[in-house]
């Protein structure tokens, strides 16, 4: 599979900030690439080098077998991209708006029209832009990038602003463009959404990649020990302790949370004492990779 | 060119829909060309307006009536009673009483308008001279033909119309090209349509374009208005040269607005970059009053001001009915100026906050 993006040492400072500091990324084509990182971390800012709005302080940076700065309007034909902050022209309607970004990339109408379908607006056709819910404004912004079929999408927090049914169906978009072949690169917050999606993510905080790898594959790194969630009323006080391989017990509201890093041998004996109803074993996330490597303290 | 062609098409529409924007760049100028217009019209040649006491009518003044083209010059205002008829002149109803006994025409006016007796006393004079030649027999030693000549000083209208049009075309290309990119710019547009492959020179390509049918729509609406008969401005020989001239006027004018587009960070500070510009443009570019009629000094600042240029080349040919070639100067000016601001607003020009 030929390389989408190379980018090496690519380093961008603001003043005193050292928004982008180093970082190194290397996505496939046809890869579905997620970059997290709590806020500030540099994602925009590293997805706006790669995108060619932003000139990297330094950095050899190759998108596509191109060079993303100077604008290459051949490039910028192959790509396309949803900005964090949208904009669109004054007054127009959604399917205005929609039509004049196809007809720059001299798509037809009719196409504008079926990919407005296809991100659920249509009923929203005509509303001006500036009538739009920030959630519908979001999905329209996705769509003017996905108009021309691009062969390489740069999203940033696409369903930052959307309902949990208008996030499910973007998934399924996605999906359906990356499995056609097309590259995507998102950033996101959700973590569910990077696991559920991405073939490989890059965690960043502070400029710098610190991770680069599966979900699975980052979690499995990790090494966390299980938790078996099992309901406090099938199993009482005293009986906790007879569980084996267990290392630690915590009460959870209704539930009660054992650490174990042996659940066959602690789930059968779960099962001898009758308490397996109910019960939910939890597995590491990307969350905790994410917590782990970013830090716990919730930094804004 | 698609680019071009969906940027126009997008800006249009938006334009179509902005209420404010239409109110300020057509009608608002067309309000200052009626009100103006109507202003300083002018009387229409006023009629003298003699005073007669009902039967006792001069005999002499009523056969003048008779007379064709009299009645363009004077209306008879008829009164019962003597009394009457010099109230009607003491209240300006009437110009001057005019009674004859015998051979003797007498007139009396009232000292309040001297010039309306003035015009009354000549008439009836006239009137009295023709009857005395009539009655002497002999025909006339002196005859009198008439001609009217091209007038050299300018009727209001002849440069109010040049000259609000001019600042109508100002004011819509300098505040709508700098709205357009610092909008734009503020609003993420510029940096989103960069990621597009559209061509700087598509944006500037757009505007321009919008700008000149706007310019035009102006024009057709200014001169439609203006040549109304109770505004009265005939339109002569080469007036369709004011259109090219308009045309490169408007392009200097978005020039100047690219130029403050470019520099000005946000809507607030260009508006106020455009105001400075355009009004100080308008009084000394001798748009509110004619150039001919300002003092020396204003005559020679005005040249610093592209808007001087525009208003005497549509002043040339449709106020002074000058030829086609009168306008030639202006017009190579102002694309002149066109070209040397336009690839400074090039420059300056940034995609970016
Ligand atoms: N135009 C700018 N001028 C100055 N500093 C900037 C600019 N843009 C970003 N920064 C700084 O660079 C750092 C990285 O910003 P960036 O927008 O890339 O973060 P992010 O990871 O996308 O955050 P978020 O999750 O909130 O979107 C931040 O500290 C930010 O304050
Ligand atoms: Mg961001």
């Amino acid at each position: 599979m030929s390389t989408a993006i190379s980018a090496h040492d690519v380093a961008k400072r603001y003043g005193e900030v050292h928004a982008v500091d180093g970082a190194e990324i290397e996505v496939d084509g046809g890869e579905f690439f997620g970059v997290l990182g709590p806020n500030g971390a540099g994602k925009t800012t590293l997805l706006e080098i790669l995108e060619g709005i932003r000139q990297a302080d330094r950095g050899a940076i190759s998108v596509l077998g191109r060079s993303p700065w100077p604008r290459n309007p051949e490039l910028l034909r192959r790509v396309g991209v949803q900005l964090q902050a949208s904009a669109f022209f004054d007054r127009l309607t959604a399917r205005e708006q929609l039509r004049t970004f196809a007809e720059l990339y001299g798509v037809g109408r009719a196409r504008a029209d079926a990919q407005l379908e296809t991100v659920g607006l249509t009923d929203k056709a005509d509303t001006r832009v500036e009538q739009l819910s920030g959630g519908q404004a979001q999905r329209l912004s996705i769509a003017c990038a996905l108009v021309h079929d691009p062969e390489l999408v740069f999203l940033d927090e696409p369903t930052a602003a959307l309902d949990p049914q208008a996030r499910r169906n973007l998934w399924d978009l996605l999906r359906e463009i990356n499995t056609e072949g097309r590259t995507i690169v998102l950033t996101t917050h959700h973590m569910d959404e990077a696991e559920s999606l991405c073939d490989r993510v890059a965690v960043m905080d502070a400029g710098k990649i610190l991770t680069v790898g599966s979900p699975a594959a980052l979690i499995r790194q990790l090494d966390l020990p299980q938790q078996i969630i099992v309901d406090r009323r099938l199993l009482d006080g005293d009986a906790v302790v007879s569980v084996p391989g267990v290392d630690s017990v915590a009460a959870d509201g209704d539930s009660v949370v054992l650490t174990t890093r042996t659940p066959a041998q602690a789930i059968s004996a779960l099962a001898g004492l009758g308490a397996l109803d109910g019960v939910q074993i939890r597995n590491g996330t990307l969350e905790d990779v994410f917590l782990q490597l970013t830090g716990r303290e919730y930094r804004a | 060119m698609s680019g071009l062609r969906s940027l126009l098409v997008a800006m249009w529409t938006g334009f179509r829909r902005d209420r404010s924007a239409l109110f300020f760049t057509v009608f608002f100028p067309l309000m200052f060309l009626v009100i103006f217009g109507a202003l300083f019209r002018g009387n229409p040649a006023a009629k003298v307006k003699l005073a007669v006491v009902g039967s006792d009518q001069p005999a002499l003044l009523e056969r003048a009536v008779t007379q064709p083209g009299f009645d363009q010059v004077v209306t008879i205002v008829r009164a019962d009673t003597l009394e009457s008829a010099r109230r009607r002149v003491a209240d300006g109803d009437a110009d001057a009483l005019v009674t004859q006994d015998g051979n003797r025409i007498a007139v009396e006016y009232s000292a309040a308008s001297q010039t309306t007796a003035g015009m009354a006393r000549g008439v009836v004079e006239q009137i009295v001279q023709a009857a005395n030649l009539a009655a002497s027999g002999a025909p006339p030693t002196y005859t009198v033909t008439e001609r009217q000549i091209e007038d050299a000083s300018l009727k209001p209208i002849q440069y109010l119309t040049p000259g609000l049009l001019g600042w109508a075309i100002a004011s819509s290309g300098i505040f709508g090209a700098s709205a357009t990119l610092v909008v734009w710019r503020t609003k993420g547009l510029l940096r989103r349509l960069r990621l597009s492959p559209v061509r700087l020179g598509d944006i500037f390509g757009a505007r321009i374009v919008l700008s000149l049918l706007i310019s035009l729509i102006q024009m057709a609406l200014f001169l439609t208005v203006a040549t109304i008969p109770f505004f009265g401005l005939k339109l002569v020989k080469s007036w369709w040269m004011a259109v090219p001239v308009m045309l490169a006027g408007t392009l200097a004018f978005l020039a100047i607005g690219a130029l403050i587009g470019g520099v000005a960070k946000t809507q607030e500070s260009a508006q106020a970059m455009a105001q400075l510009v355009v009004m100080p443009m308008a009084f000394l570019g001798g748009s509110f009053f004619p150039l001919d009629k300002s003092p020396s000094w204003m005559q020679v600042v005005s040249r610093a001001f592209p808007l001087r240029y525009l208003n005497e080349g549509m002043l040339d040919v449709l106020g002074r009915g000058k030829g086609p070639t009168a306008v030639v100067p202006d017009l190579l000016i102002l694309l002149a100026i066109s070209v040397v601001l336009g690839a400074l607003a090039l420059r300056v020009f940034r995609w970016e906050k």
